[in-house]
């Protein structure tokens, strides 16, 4: 071999190995951040949802005014953003990712059935939309535009999104309670089941008057479903 | 774990940071030796000719000419022959200016090609040492000297100069400007590792002895300038860069030129290295068979890769912007659409973002090497920024083309 240095290759390659180790590691490190964010805020929410429960239960004989229910939307709405980003983008610690994803379903579920004793203990009409999606479901991306830009125009709405493939006994029970079928995108607005894309002028007709009367265009926090991937 | 694309794209992050460190290395390692001036340049300078292969030359000819002549070099060692190849402008009656000129040589003949013109001046030509400047160039007055001091070495057969683009005065010279710093940083580093592959048009001077072993110059699908090199490598002739010799060559200045030109050159690349093939991994050859060739067909490839994998991005982007405009009229922010969150949160922290923002680094830290060595200072200008934008969205389009062209069995033209 003429004029090839391997000693000088066997350094080129130690160098560049190091510096994907490196770079494997930040990468690492980051993720793990996130992660641990996003269990973070799956925490506070559980301890919100706690309080509001133990709130309820204190405040069973006394005036619906007290009880705080909106703060928790947003939250929600913040770890529903910030998962699907992870699931698009983190490549690996898909294992955490997914007991996160369940513990947010399970969020929900909890304050969908919290908001519903409310109701009706103080006699409000709230809207409640239960979207079930899946990954592999050609229409449901559309559907979540469509309650994205719904959640945003009417604040009161209260949409809660599952994944429909998910294994989560709490789930699986939610699902077959409404019955929902296999034909996705699926909706579930005030126990009423329907199958198949809705857009977005039906589904506003659904909305009872008053809830079309306090349409608002100064939404402005950032606000997005759990959708579709 | 990544996923399959990804792995993919690793993989080819791997082999090009894999080949800046070890340019990084070849840097580091002949530093010094590229402060000092090669070799003493000898008191007994060689005979030299210049071919002016010409073809339609009418505008720039007179400058080509003109900084030969205040060559810094013996004027009794020095020919310059002018060869007209049937030029249909000017060019010829304007050269008449230069007949009866002790050091030039004015010839005429039937166009046949930039490889006929060189081959015969070289037929006519008895100096020691032969070079070519194209007539869209020009060098500076120390140029040869400082080539001819590389000589000394009787081992070198031949030397190639450091190309500067003349006067970059648009965007698109900008970015080429870049490019040609990184040029004059990478020729140097293949210089000491013996593994350059082009003697470039303008100003590559040979010792006559090339040409009466090797023979002379072919049509090499339009690149007689890379199959010459890789001759001269393929017969265990040394290259070497001379990077003091400043040649200034006058760039395409829109994008339609600057396409043709270098789809002539990757063709011309691609269809040599395949002439060549037996050049790879073969076990008298060092370097360049066994890492420098190779890298260029992987580069190439993934130029090609990134470059597909970036416009899917973008069309399932677009789908996306079209979904959510059925569904809600575009009722999203675009914010929320491509996670420009400002939210840390947000930041792509994937293994490839940090390789890759690294490698660009190093590359810029080329540039700028490139960039001393040319200017005598490291100057961190816009142009470098004109560059990493505009290049990948330019550079993939002339080797996708030329790809398919190769496929096909399409042949390339000069202009």
């Amino acid at each position: 071999m003429p004029n090839l240095n391997w000693k000088k290759y066997l350094w080129t390659l130690l160098i560049t190995v190091a510096i994907f180790i490196t770079a494997f590691t930040l990468s690492n490190y980051f993720n793990d951040k996130k992660i641990n964010n996003l269990k973070d805020i799956a925490d506070k929410i559980s301890t919100d949802i706690m309080s509001s429960e133990t709130q309820y239960d204190l405040l069973a004989e006394s005036s619906c005014k007290d009880i705080t229910s909106n703060v928790l939307s947003q939250e929600l709405n913040t770890l529903a953003q910030k998962l699907t980003y992870s699931e698009q983008n983190l490549n690996d610690n898909s294992s955490d990712l997914l007991r996160l994803k369940t513990y947010y379903t399970l969020l929900q579920i909890k304050d969908y059935l919290l908001m519903k004793k409310i109701s009706v203990k103080c006699g409000t009409k709230p809207v409640f939309i239960l979207y079930f999606y899946s990954k592999d479901c050609a229409e449901c991306e559309q559907q979540g535009y469509v309650l994205t830009y719904l959640r945003e125009q009417y604040p009161d709405l209260r949409i809660y999104s599952f994944d429909y493939n998910l294994d989560n006994p709490a789930l699986h029970t939610l699902i077959s309670l409404y019955k929902v079928k296999n034909t996705l995108p699926a909706l579930v607005i005030n126990d009423k089941v329907t199958n198949g894309f809705i857009d977005k002028d039906k589904l506003t007709a659904t909305l009872p008057a008053w809830m079309l009367a306090t349409s608002t265009a100064t939404t402005t926090k950032g606000v997005s479903t759990s959708t579709k991937k | 774990m990544l996923d399959l694309p990804n792995l993919i794209i690793c993989g080819l992050l791997f082999v090009s940071v894999f080949f800046e460190i070890f340019l990084l290395l070849t840097f580091l390692e002949n530093k010094g030796a590229m402060k000092k001036p090669e070799n003493k340049p000898s008191q007994d300078f060689p005979t030299a000719t210049i071919v002016i292969p010409c073809f339609n030359e009418e505008e720039s000819i007179f400058g080509t000419v003109e900084s030969l002549l205040a060559l810094d070099y013996p004027k009794d060692k020095l020919k310059i022959m002018i060869i007209d190849d049937g030029s249909t402008d000017n060019s010829w009656n304007l050269m008449q200016k230069y007949q009866g000129h002790p050091m030039i040589e004015l010839y005429k003949k039937e166009n046949g090609g930039k490889h006929t013109a060189l081959n015969f001046a070289i037929s006519k030509s008895t100096s020691d040492i032969i070079g070519c400047l194209d007539a869209d160039s020009f060098v500076s007055p120390n140029a040869l000297k400082d080539i001819v001091a590389y000589f000394s070495d009787p081992k070198t057969m031949a030397v190639t100069p450091a190309i500067k683009i003349y006067n970059p005065d648009n965007i698109l010279r900008h970015v080429q400007k870049v490019e040609y710093d990184w040029g004059i940083f990478l020729r140097k580093m293949l210089s000491f590792v013996d593994a350059l592959y082009v003697t470039p048009g303008p100003f590559s001077f040979f010792r006559k002895e090339v040409f009466k072993n090797l023979g002379p110059y072919r049509k090499a699908h339009n690149t007689e300038d890379m199959e010459m090199a890789m001759r001269l490598q393929t017969n265990g002739y040394k290259i070497k860069n001379c990077h003091t010799a400043f040649v200034y060559t006058i760039a395409p200045h829109k994008f339609s030129k600057l396409f043709t030109q270098r789809l002539r050159w990757t063709h011309g690349f691609l269809k040599n290295v395949i002439d060549y093939r037996d050049l790879f991994f073969n076990s008298k050859q060092g370097n360049l068979g066994f890492f420098v060739l190779p890298v260029m067909i992987i580069s190439a490839f993934s130029t090609l890769w990134l470059a597909s994998s970036f416009i899917l991005n973008i069309l399932s982007k677009v789908q996306t912007w079209f979904l959510n405009w059925q569904a809600v009229n575009f009722n999203i922010r675009p914010l929320n659409m491509f996670h420009l969150n400002l939210e840390w949160f947000y930041l792509n922290t994937s293994i490839i973002t940090f390789i890759g923002i690294f490698s660009i680094i190093l590359m810029i830290t080329f540039v700028l090497i490139g960039r001393k060595i040319s200017e005598g200072s490291f100057k961190l200008r816009k142009d470098i920024l004109y560059f990493f934008i505009i290049y990948p969205f330019i550079a993939p389009t002339w080797l996708a083309k030329s790809v398919y062209n190769i496929v096909l069995s399409k042949k390339t033209s000069w202009r």
